[in-house]
């Protein structure tokens, strides 16, 4: 990642701005959902950053404290430095916070009318298959980068197992791969 | 609701600053995710909720678009300082984290050259991929009870999984086609 960033044209910032904002509508699930579109937006369709800077990223604002959303401002300082940050997070916050201080006021009771329901059950299985894909597109640099892939692979093995087995906090795994990757084992 | 005398007495912030400084608070502890935090300090801690009004006010937080904690401390916020009060519960959750985390990445654009800090960074990443995998895992669970029956809910996931991480398709399309597919379904079987 380099500190310069080349000034992307208004037009792309607005680009971005936009992609962002129609995101933030479909991150039902939390704003991780939308990341394989993120990617395919910024990484496969404009070239602005590559794969590894893209998980690297989200690897960032998981090893800070504060919410994973955050992933969001460093996408955007990564491709067009303090603008971009403002760009993406302003484009994520700015729908779903407005929609969000409607629906609380308005259909806090509706919870269990039919059509809430129906959305809610419709959009469940989607939402654990976005999960699959971000999951799945983090790991394929690693993969295709041959000299660390099994490596890698016990890694994302080891924190997918200590998740699902034992009530350690995240922190623990993510220190973990610190130290594994800062060892150059992976 | 029964427990609504229960509800006036309990704790609530004496002002939009004090809920500003308690989100601020809990946002800096979370570490790899912040709901786990929010739990302790909102309910356990401050008795601001009860545990039943946590879920509830989480439920409806995940039905929305947008971020889940994001999502909770807007409605929190507005519950008790109406607009005012949901700005400082967000601005509390967001500030500080952002300021550390664009530090950490202009820092990381210049000690990216160091080895080991690279290094450090690829293990994470692998482990973000990781704890992502296996929160989809144990969501997976609840795909059995899904009003469309298990079947065909895994349907689901496995076409939006294939479709978006394999076709590389605009997620757009797969939310209005696939998702719209799936809640007509669950509509015609909530009858």
């Amino acid at each position: 990642m380099s500190a310069f960033h080349p000034a992307l044209p208004v037009a792309d910032l607005l680009g971005l701005f936009g992609h962002f904002l129609m995101l933030s509508l479909l991150a039902v699930g939390g704003a991780i959902t939308t990341a394989p579109d993120m990617h395919r937006y910024v990484v496969a369709e404009h070239g602005w950053i590559t794969g590894a800077q893209f998980t690297s990223s989200i690897a960032l604002a998981q090893a800070a404290p504060g919410p994973n959303v955050l992933f969001v401002a460093v996408i955007g300082w990564n491709v067009a430095g303090p603008l971009g940050a403002l760009a993406t997070m302003a484009g994520t916050l700015l729908p779903s916070t407005a929609l969000t201080l409607f629906v609380s006021r308005w259909g806090a009771r509706r919870r269990e009318t039919r059509g809430v329901r129906a959305f809610t059950t419709g959009l469940t299985p989607l939402t654990i298959g976005l999960l699959v894909a971000t999951g799945w597109l983090l790991v394929r640099p690693y993969v295709r980068d041959q000299s660390h892939a099994v490596g890698a692979i016990v890694l994302v093995g080891v924190a997918i197992v200590g998740m699902l087995k034992t009530k350690l906090s995240p922190m623990w795994f993510v220190g973990l791969g610190a130290l594994v990757g800062g060892l150059g084992w992976i | 609701m029964s427990a609504d005398d229960a509800v006036a007495e309990m704790p609530r912030p004496a002002s939009a600053t004090e809920l500003f400084f308690a989100f601020n608070r809990l946002a800096l502890q979370g570490f790899g995710g912040v709901l786990p935090v929010a739990q302790r300090e909102l309910v356990e801690r401050r008795r601001w909720l009860t545990k039943t009004q946590f879920v509830e006010i989480l439920s409806l937080g995940q039905v929305l678009p947008g971020p889940n904690v994001v999502n909770l401390a807007l409605m929190l916020g507005d519950r008790f300082f109406g607009l005012r009060g949901a700005l400082a519960a967000l601005g509390g959750m967001l500030a500080a984290p952002l300021v550390i985390v664009l530090a950490l990445t202009v820092a990381y654009a210049e000690l990216a050259r160091i080895a080991i800090v690279a290094g450090a960074l690829r293990g994470m990443g692998a482990v973000a991929a990781g704890l992502i995998l296996a929160t989809a895992i144990k969501l997976m669970s609840t795909l059995r009870a899904s009003l469309l029956g298990p079947w065909l809910a895994a349907a689901f996931a496995l076409v939006t999984f294939v479709t978006v991480a394999l076709l590389r398709l605009p997620l757009i399309w797969v939310v209005v086609g696939l998702g719209g597919l799936a809640i007509a379904i669950a509509w015609r079987r909530l009858r």
